[in-house]
């Protein structure tokens, strides 16, 4: 009866599934972050096309999510590269040491830009850091020193009388994002710096240092717009009073109908995020797992493709999607450092 | 006989009153109907009106020498001087030859930037499929890189778009356009390819094959099993509490948001049983796990929509409850468990979220070739392209819309069609 058939055909897939999951792999398997995803998946492919070898697969999984993927263990059940928007945290190191991942080869390749940017229509905002962190901390410093009250801006002009008398409207990552985690510490945090009480608590109570200057308001002013910088690009031009907050490769490419904001006076473009003197950039990194070096086969050839100079130099194609360099110099020591295969010590300046 | 004369006119009285109540119940669904189908309607527009640029590309006609000693090729036979070779050169000096004028070698760079860095590649598989050409130069319509595409499209519209090109390039492309060198063809690189990082080259076949190799063990899975199910719990089953808690906890299950199907995937399959990521086994096993439910369900509803009379006269003739259920019970519900099926496979087509924790969630470039390669399906294709900063993506992503749609309205005709056909009335 077509019944037992069915059943018979149930138990055939059961065993394949069973079966499938001994069997070696071929494939570079790449997980991390979101924000390295565009310049990741675009050597994965290049990589793939020229070797005529499988592609790299790349997942999209956030810096945190790959760095616990990562850190799981040693074995092609594992991943063998992580990328991410930030370093490794000490705790990550350690947790990959603890599951066995000892010999770690850290990468850094570029650099990303956090942009501030409103419509076209609009002209553009020049903002600093602490107008930053006065328009959208929780927080803010009262009258007096050490005095903190509930953040009662509702204009950049009350934050700054230089600045232009419209509503606070920042539309933005929400806490999931490593957007958001960068954007909170480079420009929020940079901000908070200027204001010499909270400077001095820095060192005296950390805790409560990064409590106040990486704390978002939450009434509104700040609207959590989704992960989709698309998305936020969209809004802005259709609410030119609103800024949003989203990566440099957005801006480059929508530069029709968004600009960026200027940070003490200097614009996001790639010279400016390159030579470091736009202040909200964070670097971007990938992580590979040594053991799987020669196991799985092509890791080396895809991690030589993503250092070589036609990939992440000035000129290189990575360049082109957006991602901002590091110097030559930098760049010439890691290639070497990966074509050796150096991996991390442990005595690294890890948070 | 007053009485009856009152009543009469009382019903009359009150008939006008409920024609119009009638009448205004009717134009309210009415009305309801055609918001419902003017929002269908909107959306569909919009769609179709961002997504139709998708399916055409934009190439340009340049003369190609194919130069033995620029390819360093000597024998076809050998696979790493194929690989080795710079295919890219190729259009590169076509695109020199062209355009004699550029010598800066800034200005170089973005002259090549016009045509897709696949072009050699094409060109490549255009050499390999007639080794002849070697050493001997034709005119080729070549792939224009994305942003010349959508500034291409943007002029034939009237409104071009300039602000990822320079001066010198809209010049060149100026100077091709007015040699009638570029045109729109039928984008065949869409259904042909897979996913790529650049949209003049990224296709849509790598999600496609993906979303029918993960929808084919799905069904293989689920069906069978649900229905095993549904018959046992009707037919075979005593109704004591035991019974009584297992369907109160199917239809719990079917109301369970499909992250949780994912979180379980990842928790079981690939922890526990370590099924790899992101391949269409472990996709086939969380959607099997998350349309079980509603194929139960629907199975059960169509074995009790099977008259007793059917059951009855079975076993009175004297069949066995097994010969009962297997030659009349089952044949007739079978209609009605298909529809349910085809449904909850159409609701499988579409997920994304139980996806994201088995790694599915992820760029492929790759075509899968089996149940065990690296895949991605259709829903999740188009979450990645509408999260790429590339701005022609977004015509990708609503073609790609348009390609799930329409696998979406196919499934669901045949479970229509597969009703109509196979239903019978008592």
């Amino acid at each position: 009866m077509f019944d037992y058939k069915w059943l018979h055909v149930a138990t055939v897939s059961l065993c394949l599934v069973v079966g499938s999951g001994v069997s070696a792999r071929e494939t570079v398997e790449v997980v991390g972050s979101s924000t390295v995803y565009p310049f990741s998946t675009v050597v994965a492919e290049r990589y793939g096309r020229s070797s005529g070898k499988p592609t790299p697969k790349i997942e999209s999984t956030g810096s945190g999510g790959g760095m616990k993927l990562f850190c799981s263990g040693v074995g092609t059940n594992y991943p063998d590269i992580t990328n991410s928007s930030r370093r490794m945290k000490q705790s990550e190191f350690a947790q990959c040491q603890r599951n066995g991942v000892e010999e770690i080869i850290e990468v850094q390749v570029g650099f990303d830009g956090i942009v501030l940017a409103n419509s076209i229509n609009v002209s553009v905002m020049n903002l600093s850091r602490k107008d930053i962190f006065l328009a959208l901390a929780a927080r803010v410093p009262g009258i007096r020193d050490g005095e903190l009250i509930e953040n009662p801006y509702t204009t950049w002009q009350q934050v700054n009388p230089s600045l232009p008398d419209d509503p606070i409207e920042v539309l933005g990552p929400p806490p999931t994002s490593g957007t958001r985690d960068a954007f909170v510490e480079l420009a929020m945090e940079g901000g908070c710096k200027k204001i010499p009480w909270l400077a001095a608590m820095k060192n005296s109570d950390k805790q409560a240092f990064k409590a106040i200057c990486h704390t978002v308001r939450e009434d509104g002013l700040y609207i959590e717009a989704g992960e989709n910088d698309n998305l936020i690009v969209q809004k802005l031009q259709a609410n030119p009073r609103a800024l949003g907050i989203f990566g440099f490769s957005f801006l480059d490419q929508n530069a029709d109908t968004v600009h960026g904001a200027s940070i003490e006076s200097v614009g996001p473009d790639f010279e400016s995020i390159a030579d470091k003197s736009y202040p909200i950039s964070r670097p971007l990194y990938f992580y590979v797992k040594k053991a799987h070096v020669g196991v799985v086969p092509g890791i080396q050839d895809f991690i030589n493709e993503f250092t070589s100079e036609k990939a992440w130099g000035e000129e290189g194609y990575l360049a082109d999607k957006g991602m901002i360099p590091l110097p030559i110099t930098r760049r010439k020591v890691t290639a070497k450092n990966i074509r050796a295969l150096v991996s991390m010590t442990g005595d690294e300046p890890l948070k | 006989m007053s009485n009856s004369s009152k009543n009469l006119k009382k019903i009359q009285d009150s008939l006008v009153w409920r024609y119009r109540a009638e009448k205004a119940f009717r134009w309210c669904g009415i009305i309801a109907v055609t918001l419902g189908l003017l929002a269908v309607l909107a959306l569909f527009l919009d769609i179709i009106f961002k997504g139709k640029g998708a399916f055409s590309a934009t190439y340009m006609q340049l003369e190609v020498t194919y130069d033995q000693q620029l390819l360093d090729i000597d024998n076809f036979a050998d696979q790493k001087q194929l690989i080795v070779a710079d295919w890219g050169a190729l259009y590169k000096s076509a695109l020199r030859a062209e355009f004699s004028d550029v010598r800066k070698r800034a200005d170089k760079r973005k002259l090549y930037a016009l045509v897709s860095n696949g072009a050699g590649y094409d060109l490549r598989e255009r050499l390999l499929a007639n080794p002849s050409l070697l050493g001997q130069s034709e005119s080729v319509w070549l792939l224009a890189d994305d942003d010349i595409d959508t500034y291409f499209k943007g002029w034939l519209d009237g409104d071009p778009y300039t602000a990822r090109l320079v001066d010198n390039q809209v010049k060149w492309l100026q100077q091709l356009i007015d040699t009638q060198r570029m045109e729109l063809r039928f984008n065949a690189n869409f259904f042909n390819r897979g996913d790529s990082r650049e949209p003049e080259q990224a296709g849509i076949r790598g999600a496609m094959i993906g979303s029918v190799l993960t929808l084919v063990l799905t069904l293989v899975l689920s069906f069978p099993i649900g229905i095993a199910a549904a018959i046992y719990l009707e037919e075979f089953a005593p109704k004591n509490r035991w019974t009584e808690f297992i369907e109160v906890n199917i239809n719990n299950l079917a109301a369970v948001p499909s992250i949780i199907f994912g979180l379980l995937g990842l928790a079981i399959f690939i922890n526990f049983f370590h099924v790899p990521r992101s391949i269409p086994v472990i996709g086939g096993l969380v959607l099997a796990v998350m349309t079980l439910p509603t194929i139960i369900i629907t199975s059960r509803a169509a074995i009790t929509s099977v008259p007793p009379s059917i059951r009855e006269a079975a076993l009175g003739m004297g069949a066995s409850r097994n010969q009962m259920v297997l030659h009349h019970v089952l044949p007739l519900a079978l209609p009605g468990m298909l529809t349910g099926a085809i449904i909850g496979m159409a609701r499988a087509l579409g997920e994304t979220a139980p996806l994201l924790m088995i790694g599915m969630v992820a760029f492929i470039a790759d075509i899968p070739g089996g149940f065990t390669d690296p895949a991605t399906v259709l829903p999740v294709q188009i979450f990645l392209w509408a999260d790429s900063p590339e701005r022609a993506f977004i015509e990708k992503t609503s073609a790609a819309i348009m390609v799930l749609l329409s696998f979406l309205i196919l499934m669901n005709i045949s479970a229509v069609w597969l009703r109509k056909r196979l239903e019978r009335r008592w």
